[in-house]
């Protein structure tokens, strides 16, 4: 017995490094946020000052918002559509490859790849760039998030459900909104939080695609510029709140598509 | 001119039903007349067919050529949730987000009738399939044989004019199996509607149906009564396909005569050549005190109410199956030689 738990010690303590390494940083990071003094060296007591200071920072209200306008947007429209795509693309008779690389894609293409390819695309068209232009840039990896979930549900979709509504003299509108709909909502749901996260504290891809001007800079941007100046504790604040918004929002997804594939 | 449709019209005309998918004749123009309140059942091994032409009536397949007259109105054209029948399916299909009291109204609400309509048939269907005390569960708290009975409640609220019903009893274990057979006959009784189920077990047709139709290849081989299909099988197939048939291979000489390795039996008006005598493990007789056609036992299986033997004899290369009552042959021993009559009336003749 005691052998077998002296197996199992080494695994523990790599196991406890492991989870260390990924989440020392960021309790410290949490733990500064609630630092009395200004310097990350010296801890004088807890206080909420740099919270009240951030709540007082109409650059990083600014930033809150539009990183909120884009994230609610991006989330609205690539759920539309990655829902729509994910029925499409298992419905279909004939499965197609093709289809379900493009459909993938989005989701490996590494991101300043795809924040070069939009800045271009964008200036070749001759956008103006801006929120709307994040937004544009965010539906597509989103997208191909939502499409994936959403599909994952669907492989263990009992199609003859929706036989069974028109059988029972429902048309195919109403079959989708009483029957397939409800049934896929959890994943549709675990899907939207998914890109809401994603699109909350996505970086690259917005900073490429924001163009000039304040009015544009989401939160991600605000804190790389604040950065510059040096890491202040409000920094540490504004970068626990993003953190803790993403937790929940990925926790609930998890949550949800969980409770219903049991 | 619409007329009243009289008693002795078939509810339901198959009018030479065509299916194809890509080379595969899936339904090879089958025409059937199916009778007003019939228990009617579509039988035949997988593949014959059978769910292809159940799908087709209910309106997911759309057929490649024929009519399907409902009353004497060609339903055909029309999509699922336009006709006025009702499928049944084999995996249940029941709403999972739904409770059960949902799940039976959901067919009333898009007939858009009243709230009190609604309850009062929801109370009444409960009541019939013994589901009140399940009302507000959802089908994943229910076992098979109650998902069984939401499903078919589900399909009969609605007073469709023929019910359709896939394999319905497939998922049951074979106790509940038995038990629901007469169960879904008394039912069908008591609710007045036409039943047309699609089984591939021959037992469960022969128990259930009032007439049944045996598939193969998507063609119709035979359409008749449990006991005529039985007695009087249409062809080798059909034969061999419900219950035990035991075949033996041989020629009709001119005068009317099967003929095999020591076997003869009388078959005035058979067309001469080779042919195979078809006969039942039961239409077969022993004799203890010699006579008949020479053979030894070879296995016996106890069957509790009858045994049966299978005996080898010259004619015939696989032994031949004879059910005896169980008392008669207690004392016969593996190998014993044994006589055998066969009743010239009972056997049926396939030319090859």
């Amino acid at each position: 017995m005691s052998s077998a738990a002296g197996a199992r010690l080494p695994g523990r303590i790599v196991l406890f490094c492991v989870f260390g390494f990924l989440y020392l940083p960021i309790a410290v990071l949490v733990l500064l946020s609630f630092n009395e003094a200004g310097l990350p060296t010296t801890w004088s007591g807890f206080s909420t000052k740099w919270y009240v200071a951030l709540a007082g920072n109409s650059e990083i209200l600014g930033a809150a918002w539009n990183t909120l306008v884009v994230a609610v947007a991006a989330t609205l429209i690539s759920t539309v559509l990655g829902t729509l795509l994910a029925i499409g693309m298992e419905t279909r008779r004939r499965k197609s490859t093709g289809l379900e690389a493009l459909a993938f894609a989005p989701m490996v293409i590494p991101d300043i790849v795809l924040a070069v390819a939009l800045l271009t695309f964008f200036s070749r068209l001759n956008l103006t760039l801006g929120l709307h232009t994040i937004i544009l840039s965010h539906v597509i990896f989103d997208l191909a998030f939502v499409c994936s979930i959403v599909r994952a549900r669907l492989k263990h979709f009992d199609y003859s459900i929706v036989e069974a509504s028109r059988d029972l003299g429902a048309s195919g509108w109403t079959t989708f909104w009483r029957v397939t709909f409800p049934v896929l909502l959890p994943a549709i749901i675990a899907g939207a939080l998914l890109a809401f996260t994603l699109s909350v504290d996505e970086f690259i891809i917005a900073f490429f695609t924001a163009g000039a001007g304040r009015s544009s800079i989401t939160l991600p941007i605000q804190i790389y510029s604040m950065i510059r100046f040096g890491i202040t504790p409000e920094i540490n604040a504004l970068a626990t709140i993003v953190m803790g918004v993403s937790a929940l929002a990925l926790l609930i997804s998890q949550w949800v598509n969980k409770e219903q594939m049991s | 001119m619409n007329q009243e449709p009289t008693a002795q019209e078939p509810i339901l005309r198959i009018d030479g039903l065509s299916k194809s998918f890509g080379p595969v004749r899936a339904v090879d123009n089958v025409s059937l007349d199916i009778q007003r309140n019939e228990f009617f059942a579509l039988l035949g091994p997988s593949g014959c067919g059978k769910t292809t032409l159940l799908r087709m009536l209910a309106g997911f397949e759309t057929p490649g050529s024929g009519r399907i007259l409902l009353d004497g109105t060609d339903i055909a054209p029309l999509s699922p949730e336009k006709r006025p029948l009702n499928l049944m399916f084999q995996s249940y299909a029941l709403f999972p987000h739904m409770t059960i009291r949902k799940n039976l109204s959901y067919g009333l609400e898009m007939e858009r009738l009243a709230k009190t309509e609604i309850n009062h048939r929801v109370d009444e269907i409960m009541a019939v399939t013994d589901l009140t005390p399940f009302a507000e569960r959802k089908p994943e708290q229910l076992s098979g044989g109650q998902k069984q009975r939401v499903a078919l409640a589900r399909s009969l609220i609605k007073r469709p004019k023929v019910l359709l019903l896939d394999e319905p009893l497939g998922a049951l274990d074979k106790k509940l199996r038995e038990r629901m057979q007469l169960e879904l006959k008394r039912l069908q009784h008591e609710v007045g509607i036409t039943f047309i189920i699609v089984t591939h077990d021959q037992e469960e047709a022969l128990v259930m149906a009032d007439r049944m139709a045996i598939l193969k290849d998507g063609r119709l081989l035979q359409c008749g009564a449990p006991e005529e299909i039985y007695e009087h099988p249409a062809d080798r197939f059909v034969a061999n396909f419900i219950g035990v048939m035991n075949f033996i291979s041989g020629v009709v000489t001119p005068n009317g005569s099967f003929e095999a390795d020591g076997l003869s039996v009388p078959m005035p008006g058979a067309a001469a050549g080779p042919a195979t005598l078809a006969i039942r493990p039961e239409s077969i007789a022993v004799s203890m005190n010699g006579g008949g056609i020479a053979g030894s036992l070879v296995d016996a299986a106890y069957h509790g109410l009858d045994r049966v033997l299978h005996v080898k004899i010259a004619a015939c290369e696989t032994p031949l199956q004879v059910r005896v009552p169980a008392h008669t042959s207690a004392d016969l021993g593996i190998g014993s030689p044994i006589h055998l009559g066969i009743d010239p009336d009972r056997c049926r003749l396939f030319p090859d």
